[in-house]
């Protein structure tokens, strides 16, 4: 064979290497056209193939008794008891939300809805992890991204329920949006997106195919440079009308026979929905191009193949059913279009019209892009806080407190989630504003927990265990409602991997989150992975895995609230306070510093803590429960407080050896403010000396301050007018 | 007594206004498509919430004119209860039924919070379980819910009695931080002059079960039968 001339630019405008190119030349026995090398480069990016990551991502648990299904299909299931099974799956749209905050917001909302609704179940909830940029600065981003999720979410009847967002420079230049969605569906209900065997017919259903989005997974796999305003036409235009009509008529459809798998259009279009599908099964595939109905005249193959235009389904059919499904699509006025059937060949092949434009092995599309093996090198060491340096306490910690809860990490997330339905369904009966979101399962006592979340600043200074925290945490969210945890997703947003810090941040992160999920029996059913998230305005994000989980109450009458609910209770702190401040808000709001070390999480007082907030929520013995997290026990105290509309007044908090600050401001893992009657106490702390977890009483609720004698004195009204200004 | 809730594309309360008509109050249900003329008896219709046909052009502004309007007006006209909540509230004000419209909230953002109402005129099908004056707790969700319409039209509707609901603090007291929308005269609902077709913006039938955090919704469902009920008799 002569030596191959590549064109770089060309490869360029695929994101494929040189020698990728060679790869495919090699298995093809032939030079790719253009048609063809346009789909191995958006299957082949890595937001499709997982290139970079697969190898690591194979250190997940992904298996339980619960799990229905894992990774590899549009998202993942359990199995909750009563025939009902929970569907969910978290995804990231980073870079379109960085060019286009409202419509990259939105199409990702509406593209985890998708996934979702490709497994048969109808959507009950999204929640949102976002990062951005410090405020004012990044006030563009927040206010687009909040209101394109909102505006998706908002039309389509979809409730989100829960979220975080967090503000710090490294996002300032490239914001993160992760939006994860919730499902139920009968277990035995259930699809998968196989195409099945050949003749069967493929449809397409939906919005009409337009220039839109085209390069969009190729470009979610480039950092964002100048050029990046230019990429605004490969971000979509979401119209949740549609897809609400979408979700109707696929619903309509899992009662009806002859329906083989429904698929959703997402990153890579047409050329990904139907290799996926194809793959599946071991099939191939034969489509049309001139059969694709078209928004504008003049497309060619190559971008039909590519676009990525929402509120498209591929909905795979038996042969001969086609015209008893129309009447659905017709109910619904969605356009159903036959675009090419099933084959058993293996070969995807495309037409237009008579014409041949493009003949690929399904295998080489969906896995053949070789797995790159990329340099690690451990970051440099974190700077450690310097104690000394940090000058004597603070005389006035309820000063600190109110500086704190006014910070915007810290505030109250309401100017956030009331932008958000978060009533629509009727299910919400633990609203957002707490640890976790709750929702009752229709015609049955069970109640589902949700939550997501994340903490980039622990994983800059130690991915590992920043990462294991998330996971920790995000079950401790579920706890505190009085979920026991079931299961995971994750979205793994990371910078330019090609550069060995980077790579080693994600190797790191990648093997805590798999640490933690084994020691919490917990598996990872779906998830997402987003890389070169990385800006000339910000370098590198910090490495935010974010976790996304999905808890069960056998009875949601039985869910905790964090608010403290009656005067007279004890409070009590649940978990042993270290003198830890490295990578506290505390640390960054008051003195300006990120610096090490994280918390230490050991992940079995972790479980033990889980446990026995189960046991003692179980036996009735809780009148409140919340996660200690950012801002530490003050920080979570007051929260309980505001929550619950009425003070606190404890005792002197014991420093020991340690600082003060670090006592009411520090971060130690595996803690809870719980509150209950006096008379639960005897219960409760036979209960704690059984599972081995330190129960230490604070004080008693009541009253309009938070009080700890002769250290913290400060009014509600004052920390309630600082918190709820955060926001704003 | 049979609550016909309507279907349009786009309209998502459908689901939650079956559930408390079905599940909590034990009533008869029909679902009604927007393309159907037809309104298979139904007692009361309920044009609930959402975003029918997306709401791109203004809300309810395209709903209007579907097939099952025409029948929803000739029933409104013959005396029947037509019950439109939140996106239905736009529907009924673009379709002529009551007067007036509902723009963009004033603080130009999508909100969805508690408010609290207070009950203006307890002598409608819609409200015979209240009493004049006092205070409920009802969700809203909305983009568009400021109440607007010109001053004649707004003295019309005070001396008239057709001020079902305004905005109001847990006191009662109509304040402006009480307001969420910007609505003229904190008008949260209306009836029409002969007081059976209201619209209102707030959500009942997302309170009315103890665990969505509060029951005052079902107060007004129950007037509802009760009126039906007694027409009837």
């Amino acid at each position: 064979m002569s030596p191959i001339a590549v064109d770089e630019r060309k490869l360029r405008e695929v994101a494929l290497t040189a020698a990728e190119y060679l790869e495919i030349v090699e298995q093809l026995g032939r030079e790719p056209n253009e048609v063809e090398l346009g789909m191995l480069g958006v299957l082949w990016s890595e937001h499709c193939s997982y290139k970079t990551s697969r190898p690591l991502l194979r250190q997940l648990p992904t298996e339980g008794p619960a799990v229905l299904q894992g990774p590899g299909e549009n998202a993942g299931a359990l199995d909750i008891g009563e025939g009902w099974a929970v569907v969910f799956k978290v995804e990231s749209h980073n870079h379109p939300s960085a060019i286009e905050p409202y419509q990259g917001a939105a199409t990702g909302v509406g593209g985890i809805l998708r996934d979702v609704i490709a497994m048969g179940a109808r959507p009950i909830a999204l929640l949102d992890s976002l990062r951005f940029g410090p405020l004012p600065r990044s006030q563009r981003h927040f206010e687009g991204v909040v209101a394109g999720v909102g505006g998706y979410g908002n039309c389509m009847g979809i409730p989100t329920v829960g979220g975080e967002v967090y503000f710090e420079d490294c996002y300032a230049g490239n914001p993160l949006v992760n939006a994860m969605c919730v499902g139920l569906v009968r277990a035995g209900e259930l699809r998968r997106a196989r195409a099945g065997g050949a003749g069967n017919v493929l449809l397409l259903v939906g919005a009409q195919t337009g220039r839109d989005g085209i390069h969009g997974a190729s470009f979610a796999s480039l950092e964002l440079d100048g050029a990046a305003e230019e990429r605004r036409p490969a971000v979509q235009v979401g119209n949740p009308f549609l897809e609400k009509c979408l979700l109707e008529a696929c619903m309509e459809l899992t009662t009806r026979p002859g329906v083989v798998a429904i698929q959703d259009l997402g990153a890579a279009g047409l050329t990904s929905a139907v290799a996926e599908a194809a793959a599946r099964s071991g099939a191939g595939a034969r489509l049309d191009v001139a059969a694709v109905p078209r928004r504008e005249r003049g497309m060619t193959p190559y971008q039909v193949m590519l676009s990525e235009s929402q509120e498209r389904m591929l909905i795979v059919v038996e042969p001969g059913r086609e015209a008893e499904l129309a009447e659905v699509f017709a109910r619904w006025d969605l356009e159903a279009s036959a675009i090419g059937e099933v084959t058993g060949d293996g070969q995807l092949v495309v037409t237009d019209g008579p014409a041949e434009v493009a003949r690929l092995p399904v295998e080489l599309l969906t896995d053949g892009a070789p797995v790159r093996l990329l340099d690690a090198r451990p970051a440099p060491e974190p700077p450690a806080v310097a104690l000394d340096r940090l000058g004597p306490e603070p005389a006035d910690l309820g000063g600190v407190l109110v500086r704190l809860l006014g910070s915007p990490n810290l505030g109250s997330r309401r100017p956030v989630f009331r932008r958000y339905d978060h009533m629509v369904g009727d299910a919400t009966v633990g609203p957002p504003g707490g640890d976790a979101a709750v929702l009752r399962v229709p015609g049955s006592r069970l109640g589902l927990a949700l939550t997501i979340d994340g903490n980039g600043r622990y994983c800059r200074l130690d991915p590992c265990t920043g990462a294991q925290i998330a996971v920790a945490e995000a079950a401790r969210n579920l706890v505190a409602v009085g979920a026991r945890p079931l299961g995971v997703t994750d979205c793994l947003n990371f910078g330019n991997p090609e550069r060995p810090e980077v790579y080693w941040q994600l190797q790191q992160a990648v093997s805590g989150i798999a640490t933690a999920c084994r020691a919490l029996g917990l598996p990872v059913v779906s998830g997402n992975v987003s890389l070169y998230n990385e800006s000339e305005l910000g370098g590198a994000i910090d490495p935010t895995p974010v976790i996304g989980m999905v808890g069960l109450l056998p009875d949601y009458g039985g869910r905790l609230s964090a608010a403290f609910s009656h005067d007279g209770d004890f409070i009590l702190l649940l978990g042993k306070t270290c003198d830890e401040l490295g990578g506290s808000e505390y640390l960054k709001v008051m003195h300006g510093e990120v610096a090490g070390p994280v918390p230490a999480l050991d992940l079995a007082a972790e479980r033990a803590a889980h446990e026995l907030v189960l046991a003692a929520a179980g036996a009735g013995l809780l009148r409140s429960a919340h996660d200690v997290a950012e801002g530490g026990l003050a920080v979570a105290v007051a929260e309980c407080c505001l929550l619950g509309e009425r003070g606190a007044h404890c005792g002197s908090l014991p420093a020991g050896d340690g600082r003060l600050d670090a006592a009411f401001f520090g971060e130690s893992q595996a803690r809870f403010v719980l509150s209950a009657a006096p008379r639960s106490m005897p219960a409760l702390q036979q209960l704690a000396r059984d599972h081995h977890v330190e129960l230490a009483l604070l004080g008693l609720t009541g009253g309009d301050r938070v009080t700890f004698d002769r250290q913290l004195d400060v009014s509600l009204a004052a920390l309630r007018a600082a918190w709820e200004e955060a926001l704003l | 007594m049979k609550f016909g809730v309507v279907v349009f594309p786009g309209t998502w309360s459908d689901r939650d206004c079956g559930h408390v008509v079905l599940d909590v109050l034990g009533a008869d249900l029909v679902y009604l498509w927007h393309k159907d003329r037809d309104l298979h008896g139904a007692d009361c219709v309920i044009l609930p919430g959402g975003f029918s046909y997306g709401d791109y052009l203004r809300a309810g502004a395209i709903a209007r004119f579907s097939p099952v309007m025409e029948s929803v007006a000739a029933f409104a006209a013959r005396g029947g209860l037509v019950w439109g909540i939140c996106n239905g509230f736009q529907v009924l004000c673009e379709a002529g039924l009551l007067p007036g419209a509902l723009v963009r909230n004033d603080c130009l953002e999508f909100r969805c919070e508690w408010t609290h109402l207070r009950c203006e005129r307890d002598a409608t099908p819609f409200t015979g379980r209240l009493t004049r004056g006092q205070v409920v707790r009802v969700p809203i969700s909305h983009g568009e819910g400021n109440y607007v319409a010109d001053p004649a039209t707004l003295d019309a509707l005070e001396e008239r009695g057709q001020v079902v609901f305004r905005y109001c603090d847990a006191a009662g007291e109509t304040t402006p931080a009480a307001n969420p929308n910007g609505s003229q005269r904190g008008i949260a609902g209306i009836v029409d002059e002969r007081g059976n077709v209201m619209g209102m913006m707030p959500h009942p039938e997302r309170c009315a079960e103890f665990e969505l955090g509060g029951t005052d919704g079902l107060l007004l469902f129950r007037s509802v039968l009760e009126a039906a009920a007694g027409a009837t008799l």
